[in-house]
């Protein structure tokens, strides 16, 4: 029986491990993987019937051979489906675990692997492969300070976001016991794009404005004020002190409406029309004042 | 040092809900995250939130759908509490702003869920977990609650007497991913873990790659038992290649399963001659995996998942989400051809054992969330009840730990709740691997908590140098190990002989992982070492599910076993419980609470 056979395989090999130490044996396991692993990449490149390279920005300002910013290059498998977050992980996992990028969900919810890929800002979970010209460029998003490799630094555009009072504030709540704030259809309709913004910075990073004007509010923050400015259920004073914040000096009046923020948003959200329609709205108000 | 009232783990829905309650209780609080706040998987949830708002439907119905979807393995005082607050908790977040989907006289909406017996989910669009993370973030920062985003906390500042009993958390240590530095954080009134998900054991799952189950293994090695952990949700409809979900939502509206015959096999064979698409996860899950076995399944892998005769108008209003997804991830119109979809790992219903207050056996020391083990969803969870439940219970114990809680629990923790010991035949050695892995600090020894804090940074410090310095294997091939056997063996069907396997191969992790080194130098993100510590929670989390699978022979809820396909309630309605103490590992079970408030629930047969 076939069993039989593994068992004594299986015997045979605890016997002759019997007088090493756990340490060693642990050691000699190790190196049997290291050695399965090797064999499994190599495996993996001669069987795929295709390769992809992947040349990556690599910096870290502590590791002195990555000091000055360079581009490595990485050939991995391709296989179909395949995403850039797939690649730059199979990358990562299989010959540099010191390669640094953000990711979570894999699915452009969390927003967290937003990239400069072909030189275009693009989620990696969500940009497949066979869309690109290979070999792929990846580098981190431009206008960002980056800390290390692909992760640039996030604090400016949180602050920028939260600098529009990013929360729900009503003049008034129904009285009633478990009695919910009516809301037309139509007016979730008009907030639904905005409110899908999942704060990627992609929008931020394309934006020339932004760019030169490290005070600007950028189109995410304020489609962001466009979400709560828009929403019936907040009533007209607060919606007066919304308009008050965007039209602001480094606010959407400095937004020359060159649509790169709508191009790389990678939820579609109309941003710029959001912009300019929060424009009109500012008029709008400041015409009932005179 | 830092220093709070209140530190919550994890910045997903739990422990935002659970931040806002407790600062509302007048707590200084601050939330820890590995993450962003808008990065955790909360924001991943698509169909919706279940609770009994309409003047026909009512909060026992809900408990009842509840118990039963269960199977017979909740413990009645969490459900009740569950869905007599879910409809204030709902109205909450309609208040905070979140943009539900409306009808026309402008109420929110609530549609067919799988497992209920009333259209009691309230939804927007098919992305109602990103709605409710990014409102309840929102509402922080409206509050001003700090936020320590991407510090990964890797270990609890617990006492170490005997009995876990005794045992005080006083806080936790966090690794600062920026710059490398590790911080103790001293709570001087509790932890509440609120980490999620562990996906990251299974190579085909829902989850993020962030859900490593970090609460539960460190509340594990703290002492504070892991419940129920063999019942592991595969959800139905996932896409093949990557394991998105598509929504549940999509069968609430009227999707349609067929097989590669094009049979709608949930009513022709039978699997569920009522509910059909839309009976209890585990139900369809099953009947999907049953019918790719059988040759039936198309490229011998997955099923079809239709939608286009809902329409487009409605498809656009109600799931267009599920659109893009299907069209970013596998390349398919929802529109104009069926979604190829099957099972995938999706959600784990057992964790660490607390009360209906989130509370451990630990004093301090709290869970809710997916981390958490109330027990709510028994052995299977229903479809739009885990958003309701982070709301819920991360709101009791946002207010326990301010103090404002004056309400005895009625579910017992610990060790003393054991009414049994358990027993497997293990083909290897469980739990840790060289010399007993330290708990946290001693206890009897240490005279302030601060004591016991900085002797736990220590202990991270040197754990960190020592990954540093030495030279190993990478992580990532430990991790794939696992998650390989895990798929492979301890997945929705479950045989004696894969599950000890799966044992065998869990502990040669465990041995290899002794040999990991962190490659990456720098002390600047380093992803490397956080990710090579996860991974020795990806380990324990897989164990302990193993060894529940391998403890419970019978069939109930989302788990299955090949030679006990009948739920055995004489002998089996009693909580599977593992722990980690004095350096073993204990088996042993504590039993199901039926006695409600307003009925004793009786186990029925449970068909849809």
């Amino acid at each position: 029986m076939s069993t039989q056979v593994t068992e004594q395989t299986e015997t045979e090999t605890e016997e002759q491990t019997e007088e090493q130490s756990p340490g060693e044996r642990r050691r000699e396991k190790k190196e049997q993987l290291q050695r399965e692993r090797e064999q499994e990449k190599s495996d993996l490149l001669d069987e795929a019937e295709e390769t992809v390279e992947l040349k990556i920005f690599r910096y870290d300002p502590e590791v002195p051979e990555k000091e000055e910013p360079r581009f490595d290059s990485f050939e991995v498998p391709f296989f179909e489906g395949m995403t850039v977050l797939d690649a730059l992980i199979y990358a990562r996992d299989t010959y540099d675990s010191s390669l640094t990028f953000r990711h979570s969900c894999r699915q452009a919810v969390c927003g967290s692997d937003a990239l400069f890929i072909n030189g275009k800002q693009r989620l990696g979970c969500k940009t497949q492969m066979v869309d690109l010209e290979w070999p792929i460029r990846i580098e981190p998003l431009p206008h960002q300070e980056v800390v290390k490799d692909l992760v640039v630094d996030m604090e400016h555009f949180y602050e920028q976001m939260h600098a529009v009072e990013p929360y729900f504030d009503p003049d008034e709540l129904p009285d009633g016991e478990r009695e919910e704030q009516r809301q037309t259809p139509e007016n979730r309709e008009k907030v639904k794009l905005s409110t899908r913004c999942i704060w990627c910075g992609a929008c931020m990073s394309s934006c020339n404005v932004a760019a030169g004007d490290n005070q600007y509010l950028g189109p995410a923050a304020i489609n962001k004020a466009y979400r709560f400015a828009m929403d019936e259920r907040e009533g007209t004073d607060r919606k007066e002190d919304r308009l008050r914040i965007i039209e602001q000096e480094h606010g959407v009046w400095r937004c020359q409406t060159q649509f790169s923020c709508t191009e790389v948003c990678p939820k579609d959200i109309p941003l710029t029309e959001h912009i300019q329609e929060l424009k009109r709205e500012a008029v709008k108000s400041n015409l009932k004042f005179w | 040092m830092h220093e709070h009232d209140v530190i919550v783990v994890g910045a997903g829905g739990a422990g935002l809900r659970a931040a806002i309650e407790a600062h509302e209780e007048g707590a200084d609080v601050a939330l820890v995250t590995k993450l962003h706040p808008v990065r955790s998987h909360t924001g991943a949830a698509e169909g919706g939130i279940n609770a009994a708002l309409h003047p026909e439907d009512s909060w026992d119905l809900h408990a009842y759908d509840t118990m039963k979807g269960s199977d017979y393995l909740g413990d009645a005082p969490a459900i009740d509490a569950f869905a007599q607050e879910a409809p204030d908790e709902v109205i909450q977040l309609e208040h905070w702003g979140m943009p539900f989907s409306r009808e026309e006289d402008g109420t929110v909406s609530q549609r067919p869920f799988g497992g209920l017996s009333h259209p009691r989910t309230t939804y927007a669009g098919a992305e109602t977990g990103h709605h409710l993370l990014h409102t309840m973030y929102e509402q922080v920062v409206k509050r001003g609650i700090e936020v320590y985003d991407e510090w990964y906390v890797s270990q609890l500042a617990v006492t170490e007497e005997d009995d876990p009993d005794e045992r005080t958390c006083y806080g936790a240590v966090a690794y600062e991913i920026a710059t490398g530095e590790i911080h103790g954080f001293y709570a001087r009134d509790g932890v509440i873990l609120a980490t999620g998900g562990l996906g990251e054991v299974f190579d085909h799952t829902t989850n993020a790659i962030a859900c490593t189950g970090d609460g539960q293994a460190m509340a594990y090695r703290a002492g504070a038992p892991m419940e129920d952990m063999e019942f592991v949700q595969f959800h139905p409809t996932t896409l093949p290649s990557t394991g998105v979900l598509i929504s549940e939502g999509v069968r609430g509206e009227g999707g349609i399963l067929y097989n590669d015959e094009e049979e709608r096999f949930m009513f022709e064979h039978g699997y569920a001659n009522n509910e059909g698409e839309l009976a209890s996860r585990d139900v369809v899950s099953r009947a999907e995996l049953t019918q790719i076995n059988e040759g039936k399944g198309i490229e011998d892998e997955y099923v079809h998942l239709d939608m286009r005769h809902l329409g487009e108008e409605r498809i656009l209003d109600r799931l267009e989400n599920i659109l893009h997804l299907a069209e970013d991830f596998e390349g398919v119109d929802g529109l104009d051809e069926p979604m190829p979809v099957k099972p995938g790992q999706h959600y784990q219903m057992g964790g660490i054992e607390v009360d209906e207050y989130g509370q451990t056996c630990i004093d301090g020391l709290y869970a809710v969330g997916e981390c958490a083990c109330y027990s709510l969803h028994g052995s299977n969870r229903l479809g739009g009840n885990a958003l309701p439940e982070l709301m819920v219970f991360g709101s009791r114990a946002g207010r326990h730990v301010a103090g404002a809680v004056g309400e005895e629990p009625e579910i017992p923790t610990g060790p003393g709740a054991k009414s049994e010991n358990g027993s497997i035949d293990a083909p290897v050695n469980l739990g840790g691997v060289a010399d007993p892995d330290p708990v946290a600090t001693d206890g009897g020894e240490l005279a302030t908590p601060q004591d016991v804090l900085e002797a736990t940074v220590e202990a991270e410090r040197e754990r960190v140098e020592t990954l540093l310095e030495r030279d190993g294997i990478n992580h990532a091939d430990v991790r794939e190990k696992v998650q390989k056997t895990m798929t492979e063996n301890v997945n929705v069907f479950r045989e004696e002989s894969n599950l000890k396997q799966a044992l065998k191969d869990i502990r040669e992790a465990r041995e290899l992982y002794q040999e990991v080194a962190v490659r990456d130098p720098s002390r600047t993100y380093n992803t490397d070492i956080l990710h090579t510590i996860e991974t020795r929670n990806v380990i324990d989390c897989a164990e302990a599910i193993t060894v529940g699978a391998l403890a419970r022979e019978e069939f109930r809820g989302a788990h299955w076993r090949m030679k006990h396909q009948e739920r055995k309630d004489d002998e089996w309605l009693k909580h599977t419980m593992y722990a980690w103490n004095d350096g073993k590992t204990d088996l042993y079970y504590k039993p199901v609470i039926l006695e409600g408030e307003e009925q004793t629930y009786e186990p029925k047969e449970r068909s849809y």
